[in-house]
C-alpha cells in the first residue's frame, strides 16, 4: 500500500518551531478585515470621529510640556520641548499600542477563539497593522508641527539617516508584538500579569527617554536602567533622525537589533505552543 | 476496492482538570517540568478518570474523551451521538483544532470547517454587510469566495432591508440568521455540522434544518453530523458513532446504533423509582420497563417507536386475584393528564395466582411528541384497588418520524400524535 498523504495532522506532539507561514498567508484576508474592523470602529459614534487620532497625541504632548519642561523646568536641548515631546510620544505610543494591543490577545478574543479555528497569530499581527495605520496618521501630525516650528526658525534640522526610519518602526513594532505575544501567553495561566502590565508599561515609558532627556539620567545611578533598555534607543534613535538631536552609538544599534530579533522569536515561540490548549486554561 | 479515508482518528484523548485552576498550578507545573527534564510521563496523565458527571471521582483530573479512533471516507456522512457529557462537544472542538488533544492524532486530507458556531466575530458597530464579510473570512473563506456567494447569503438571512445597518440594532433573531446564513455558505471538504444550531423562528428553523440537509446530502460532500434528534440522524446518516462517557461505545450503521442509543439512559430519570417497603401481602407492581423490538430494555423512547410495556407484579398471598385490570396514566411534568392505557377498557382482565408474574401492554406507536412525561400505575378489580403508585416514574421520549412523512412533529404544536389520513 502507498503512502498516504495527509493534508495535515492534527497531533499532542508538539513541535518546538511550528509557525505556518503558508496558513498565515492563506488567511491573509482574514487579516485585512480584522485591520479594516480595528481602525473604522474605534471611534464609531464619536462627534470627531478619526480626529481622535490626532488629538489623543497632541492633549498627552501639551501635557507633559507643560508638566515637564514648563512647571519642572527639564531642558530638552536645542530642541523646541513640544517637538522633542511629541516626537517621543508618536514613537511610544506605537509601541505601546502593539504591547498592551497584543498582551491581552487570548484573554480578550477567548469566545472566539473558543469556537473556530484560524491561526491565531492573525489576531496580534492585525493589532500590529492596525496600530501602524494610526502611527502614520500621527506621523502625519508630527510633520505638520516640524513644518511649522523649521518655519519659525527653530534649529532642527531633519538627518540624511531619517532613510532609516522605516527600519526604527519595523523594530518598535516587532518589539512589542513580541513582548505582548509572550505576556498574552503567560495570562492565560497566570491573570496577576495583566494588572502588573499597566504599571509595568508607565515605568518602562520613563526610563525609555519619552519625556526626560538622557541627561537627566546620567549622573543619578539610573542610567543602568536607560542602558539596558532597548525602547530607550529607539526613541533616542528616532529622535535623532527626526530632530537630527541625540545620542547614538554603534553597541545600541546592535544591542536593540539583537534584542528584538530575540524577543520577537521567543514571542512567537511561546506563542504557538499556548495557542494549542490554552482555551482549556484560560 | 481501496477506502478513500479522507480522515483518521487515532486514539484521541483528552483531559480536563476539574475545579478551579488556581492554587497549586505552579507546583503542578513544576512536577511535570521536573519530569519532563528526567524524560517521565506527565504524573498527571495516569490519574484521569472515566467522565460520569454523576458520580464523584478521586482525582481532580478527568478524562472528556478516551481513546477515540474511527476513519470517515470522502463523501460519507456520518453521525455523531451520545447523551450530554459524552464527550461529543470536546471531539468536534479538537476536530476543528479549537484545542489539541492530550494524546493521539488526526489526519486529514481536507480542510475542516464547522457550523458549530454561528456568530462567532461579529462586531456590533459593523454593517451586516462588513460582517458576513468578517466572520466569512473567520470561517475560513476568502474575500472572493465571499463576494460571489454575497447575494446568496443576504437572500438566504432574509436581512437585505437591515444589510447596510450596524448589527448593534438588530434584532437577536436577525443576528441569528445573518450568521447562519454565513455559516450555511461554506465549502470545506469536511463539514462539521451541529443541529443545536437551528435556532431562530419556527419558520427560520425550518430553513435551517432544510440547508443542513441539504449540505449533508449534496454533492459527495463528507460531512460529520452531531445531533441529538434521531429522526434527523436516520434520515441524513447511513454510519453512526455513539459515545458515552467519553468511550466510543459502538460504531455501525445507523439504524442499530440510533437503537443502542436509547437503551443508555440517565440515573435520575427513571422508568421505574418507586422503592416499595416489604409489606409481603396482597398484589404488588414490582417493577415497569419498556422493551423495544429487539427485546432490550430501553430508558428512553423514540416517538412513533414500536414498544412493549413489561409490568412485573408479585402476588404474596395464596390466593388467586381475579378480574385485575392493570392501568397507566401517563401525565405532562406539570400534571395534566394525558392518556391512559388501561386493559380494561379492551375488556382484557387477568387472573393473578401466587408469585411473580409479567403482563405486557404493546404499543404500535409511542405516540407522545419529544419531552418527559410521568407515569401512574395500578391494579384494579372493579371498585377495588389492589395497588397503585402515582408518579411511577418517567417516560423521556426523543423526537422520531411519527408519521413517516420525513419531517417531525414539532412539540410546541402537539403532545398526542394520532395516526390520521386525509382525502
Amino acid at each position: 500500500m502507498k503512502e498516504e498523504s495527509w493534508l495535515y495532522t492534527i497531533s499532542s506532539k508538539k513541535k518546538l518551531i511550528d509557525f505556518n507561514f503558508k496558513e498565515v498567508w492563506q488567511y491573509r484576508d482574514l487579516l485585512l478585515l480584522f485591520v479594516k474592523r480595528d481602525v473604522i470602529t474605534v471611534y464609531k459614534q464619536t462627534v470627531l470621529g478619526p480626529l481622535w487620532f490626532v488629538i489623543q497625541p497632541l492633549f498627552t504632548t501639551v501635557i507633559f510640556t507643560l508638566v515637564f519642561n514648563t512647571i519642572a523646568n527639564i531642558d530638552t536641548g536645542g530642541i523646541p520641548p513640544f517637538l522633542f515631546n511629541l516626537a517621543g510620544v508618536v514613537s511610544w505610543n506605537y509601541f505601546k499600542e502593539c504591547l498592551t494591543g497584543t498582551a491581552d490577545t487570548f484573554k480578550k478574543n477567548q469566545a472566539i477563539f473558543g469556537k473556530v479555528y484560524f491561526p491565531r497569530v492573525i489576531m496580534p499581527l492585525s493589532v500590529v497593522l492596525s496600530n501602524l495605520i494610526k502611527f502614520g496618521i500621527q506621523l502625519g501630525l508630527f510633520v505638520v508641527f516640524y513644518l511649522y516650528f523649521v518655519y519659525q526658525g527653530s534649529l532642527v534640522r531633519p538627518n540624511i539617516y531619517a532613510i532609516y526610519f522605516p527600519v526604527i518602526i519595523l523594530v518598535m513594532g516587532l518589539l512589542g508584538l513580541g513582548t505582548g505575544m509572550i505576556i498574552s501567553s503567560m495570562v492565560t495561566k497566570y491573570r496577576d500579569l495583566s494588572f502588573l502590565l499597566t504599571f509595568g508599561v508607565q515605568l518602562l515609558m520613563y526610563i525609555s527617554l519619552v519625556t526626560l532627556p538622557y541627561s537627566l539620567f546620567k549622573d543619578n545611578g539610573f542610567a543602568w536602567a536607560v542602558d539596558y533598555n532597548p525602547m530607550a534607543y529607539v526613541i533616542e534613535f528616532s529622535r535623532y533622525l527626526l530632530l537630527g538631536e541625540g545620542t547614538t552609538s554603534v553597541f545600541g544599534v546592535v544591542y536593540t537589533l539583537v534584542f528584538t530579533v530575540v524577543v520577537f522569536l521567543l514571542g512567537i515561540l511561546i506563542f504557538n505552543k499556548t495557542e494549542k490548549s490554552f482555551i482549556d486554561t484560560i | 476496492m481501496q477506502k478513500d479515508i479522507i480522515l483518521k482518528v487515532e486514539n484521541i484523548s483528552k483531559q480536563y482538570r476539574l475545579g478551579t485552576i488556581g492554587t497549586g498550578t505552579i507546583s503542578h507545573d513544576m512536577n511535570r517540568w521536573w519530569h519532563k527534564i528526567r524524560g517521565k510521563e506527565d504524573p498527571y496523565l495516569k490519574i484521569g478518570e472515566t467522565n460520569d458527571r454523576s458520580t464523584t471521582g478521586n482525582s481532580e483530573y478527568a478524562w472528556a474523551i478516551k481513546d477515540i479512533s474511527f476513519e470517515v471516507e470522502r463523501g460519507e456522512v456520518l453521525g455523531i451521538i451520545g447523551k450530554n457529557g459524552a464527550g461529543k462537544s470536546t471531539l468536534l472542538k479538537i476536530l476543528s483544532k479549537v484545542t489539541g488533544p492530550t494524546t493521539g492524532e488526526i489526519k486529514t486530507k481536507g480542510r475542516i470547517a464547522s457550523l458549530l458556531e454561528v456568530g462567532t466575530g461579529f462586531h456590533p458597530e459593523m454593517t451586516g454587510k462588513e460582517n458576513i464579510f468578517l466572520n466569512g473570512a473567520i470561517l475560513g473563506m476568502t474575500k472572493a469566495e465571499i463576494n460571489a456567494k454575497l447575494e446568496e447569503i443576504i437572500d438566504f438571512s432574509g436581512c437585505q432591508r437591515y444589510i447596510d445597518t450596524p448589527v448593534k440594532r438588530y434584532s437577536s433573531g436577525m443576528k441569528v440568521r445573518l450568521a447562519f446564513a454565513v455559516a450555511a455558505f461554506l465549502e470545506p471538504d469536511i463539514l462539521i455540522v451541529d443541529e443545536v444550531l437551528a435556532v431562530g423562528d419556527a419558520e427560520f428553523q425550518k430553513k435551517a434544518i432544510g440547508k443542513m440537509q441539504e449540505i449533508s446530502k449534496g454533492d459527495g460532500r463528507t460531512v460529520l453530523f452531531v445531533s441529538h434528534n434521531m429522526a434527523t440522524i436516520k434520515s441524513l446518516t447511513s454510519k453512526c458513532i455513539l459515545l458515552q462517557n467519553g468511550y466510543v461505545k459502538r460504531i455501525g450503521d445507523t439504524a442499530s446504533i440510533v437503537e443502542e442509543y436509547t437503551t443508555i439512559g440517565e440515573g435520575e430519570l427513571s422508568t421505574f423509582k418507586v422503592k416499595r417497603e416489604n409489606k409481603k401481602k396482597g398484589l404488588q407492581i414490582k417493577n415497569v420497563s419498556f422493551i423495544n423490538s429487539n427485546n432490550k430494555d430501553c430508558k428512553s423512547l423514540v416517538s412513533g417507536q414500536e414498544i412493549k410495556v413489561k409490568i412485573e407484579v408479585e402476588n404474596y398471598d395464596k390466593e388467586v386475584y381475579k378480574k385485575c385490570s392493570i392501568g397507566i396514566g401517563v401525565f405532562n411534568l406539570d400534571n395534566s393528564m394525558l392518556t391512559a392505557f388501561k386493559s380494561d377498557s379492551i375488556n382484557k382482565y387477568y387472573d393473578i395466582s401466587h408469585g411473580v408474574s409479567f403482563f405486557y401492554c404493546e404499543l404500535n406507536k409511542i405516540p407522545f411528541t419529544a419531552g418527559i412525561y410521568n407515569y401512574n400505575i395500578n391494579i384494579t378489580s372493579f371498585a377495588e384497588v389492589y395497588d397503585s403508585i402515582k408518579e411511577a416514574g418517567n417516560i423521556i421520549v426523543e423526537s422520531g418520524d411519527f408519521y413517516n412523512s420525513g419531517k417531525l412533529p414539532a412539540a410546541s404544536h402537539q403532545i398526542i400524535l394520532v395516526n390520521q389520513k386525509w382525502r
